[in-house]
């Protein structure tokens, strides 16, 4: 069963990755295939489970500052800075329409 | 063996840390390394060596050479998961484990090669290209092998490392380091540990800090560790495991390092034999190691019993979904802004973020991350999402009835078969491989439980096979202690590699043998 188009586009929006080509799409078709075998599974009453430590009361720091003032070893690893700032371009602008990005997704 | 060497000044921590350098040159075709960190190793080998002398070694790990996996953060050197993402990347710091081994005197020879960001069962899909598997060129494995000449032989019978710490798995196959470190979320430690005949440790989720290993699955991640033998294992387990507060989620509980017993007793112990391990695709060779091993424990005294886990074929459907839709989350920090790769689009964030993507992630990646975010949708998340996370509970449920029936250990094969040649295993995709190779790996993740890969025998085609000892939480005593007795009782032959012996020199000769403790 092949994934709608639209579904496709939006997932393109919201991981901010490509399909890149038919093999792309096609890969998550299988992966969506491999996944529906989990409905043959009865699960009625199950909790669902987040983590195997979840008897566990699970340790958190105090808030207070132990370590720190590394910003320009921080910064290092940035490509594009102004004094100890990142910079990034202009924001608010959404993802162009599928008809005006370079994408696969245009021909389906 | 190799730590008494240095403590008694039959060898000095600064040649040891030269041969095993010079051995990476020499084996440089196995690609298992990205990052060889030459200069800093020699000065920590330097600085072992003046502890030594004052006769004050930090303890048995002092000196010892080292490697680790490039997606755990190493300070000032370049840490990239083998993806073009972080190529160029240098860590700003250690990670625990890594600060934790450099504390006890280990020299950091370098960082192993990958799948790309730990994605894989075969370290085939890095950027810097495939592991190959040191029994590639082995004479065990030569002898066995059809060739119609000695070049074409090596050049297009190599087999895979499994993964996807295949790199640190070659390391230690090859003798370049006593020790590495690995990531196990699916099996990654043990599968290329039984693939390449060394001691695979996957220890139970909460026991070991993930601070500074970057993330694929937060509730199944651990570092693993491998060795060539138990009695190593245990050691670096015990410098590793132990509450960190910096990862808020290993346990609080006081770990005790411990020492196996040097001939451990495994009389009194009951072991499982999960009869759905035995997978469909599960080669003959192994089902009857399988067999042998569990008549082996029997007569020793232990009890052995089949039990069942019912919901093991869905622990790889369950895993497909809970993983990627980590990853999607895992790998939204990679926009290009603060570090890593970034594109040189510069219209809107959105825009640069994409592109910064797009060069930066393998089809792997991005084919994870695509499916993870399916998953996630609104209309997706009930049915997907939620519910992979049930079928987890039953999973796990299954393993703690067994447990709770009295069995103490776990005895299961490792992988379906033997390494098979590198040309065979890019047939199929990444997905694909790795579901058919983490089948027997995976529910150890999906449920926390520590599990050890031991090396148990040679294959008809002269390449290494493990079984794998699953045990309760946090028991990690008590499935080493096993672990170690079956590994005396079968004793794994030794690679007989070319290249060793073209380095051969008396000491190399005596350290080369096993273990450094």
């Amino acid at each position: 069963q092949p994934v709608a188009g639209e579904v496709l586009d939006h997932l393109e929006q919201l991981a901010l990755v490509d399909f890149r080509d038919a093999e792309g799409v096609e890969r998550l078709r299988r992966a969506i295939q491999f996944a529906d075998q989990l409905h043959e599974v009865n699960t009625d009453g199950v909790e669902p489970m987040d983590s195997v430590l979840e008897d566990r009361c699970l340790y958190l720091r105090e808030d207070d500052v132990t370590e720190g003032n590394c910003a320009k070893e921080l910064l290092k690893n940035a490509r594009e800075k102004v004094e100890e700032y990142f910079v990034a371009p202009p924001g608010n602008i959404p993802l162009p329409k599928l008809e005006e990005r370079e994408t696969f997704l245009q021909g389906s | 063996q190799v730590s008494a060497a240095l403590k008694e000044g039959h060898v000095t921590p600064t040649k040891l840390c030269q041969r095993c350098l010079a051995l990476i040159k020499s084996t440089k075709f196995l690609n298992a390394y990205i990052t060889v960190a030459e200069e800093t190793a020699l000065k920590q080998a330097e600085e072992s060596e003046k502890r030594y002398k004052r006769g004050q070694p930090l303890g048995v790990l002092d000196g010892i050479p080292i490697a680790v996996k490039d997606n755990f953060n190493t300070a000032g050197i370049e840490t990239t998961c083998a993806s073009n993402m972080l190529k160029g990347y240098i860590s700003p710091y250690n990670a625990t484990v890594v600060q934790k081994l450099l504390d006890q005197g280990a020299v950091l020879l370098g960082k192993t090669n990958l799948d790309e960001f730990a994605m894989g069962s075969g370290s085939t899909d890095g950027v810097f290209g495939p592991v190959r598997n040191p029994w590639s060129y082995s004479r065990q494995y030569k002898e066995k092998s059809i060739s119609k000449s000695h070049s074409e032989d090596e050049e297009s019978n190599w087999v895979i490392t499994g993964g996807s710490s295949g790199g640190s798995a070659a390391a230690v196959s090859s003798f370049t380091c006593f020790a590495a470190l690995g990531s196990d979320t699916g099996g990654s430690t043990r599968n290329p540990a039984a693939h390449c005949g060394v001691v695979g440790l996957k220890p139970t989720y909460g026991l070991i800090s993930r601070h500074g290993l970057i993330p694929l699955v937060n509730s199944m991640d651990v570092p693993g560790i491998l060795t060539r033998c138990v009695d190593d294992a245990a050691v670096v387990l015990g410098s590793l495991a132990g509450h960190d507060p910096k990862d808020s989620t290993t346990i609080q509980d006081n770990f005790k390092p411990f020492e196996l017993p040097s001939l451990p007793d495994v009389s009194k112990l009951s072991i499982g034999i999960p009869k759905e391990y035995h997978a469909p695709g599960l080669s003959s060779e192994i089902l009857a190691l399988w067999s042998k091993a569990a008549d082996l424990f029997k007569n020793a005294g232990a009890k052995v019993i089949e039990v069942s886990l019912p919901h093991t074929r869905y622990s790889i459907v369950c895993y497909h979904v809970l993983c990627t839709a980590e990853v999607a989350s895992n790998m939204a920090r990679f926009d290009g802004l603060e570090y890593g790769h970034r594109s040189d689009m510069n219209k809107s964030t959105e825009s640069m973020y994409a592109a910064t993507r797009r060069e930066g992630f393998n089809d792997v990646v991005r084919g994870r991350i695509l499916s993870g975010n399916y998953f996630l949708l609104k209309q997706n998340y009930e049915n997907y999402f939620i519910k992979a996370q049930k079928v987890r509970r039953l999973i796990a449920n299954d393993f703690l009835k067994v447990f709770g029936s009295g069995v103490d250990i776990l005895l299961t094969p490792t992988t379906l078969s033997d390494a098979v040649p590198y040309r065979e295993f890019i047939k199929e995709d990444n997905r694909t491989r790795s579901a058919q190779d983490d089948i027997l790996t995976q529910a150890a993740n999906m449920a926390g439980l520590p599990a050890i890969n031991v090396p148990t025998a040679l294959s008809e085609r002269g390449l290494p096979v493990g079984l794998q000892f699953i045990g309760r939480s946090f028991q990690e005593k008590q499935l080493l202690t096993a672990a170690k007795w079956f590994e005396k009782q079968v004793k794994f032959p030794m690679i007989q590699l070319e290249e060793v012996k073209r380095h051969s020199h008396d000491i190399f000769q005596h350290q080369k043998s096993a273990s450094f403790s």
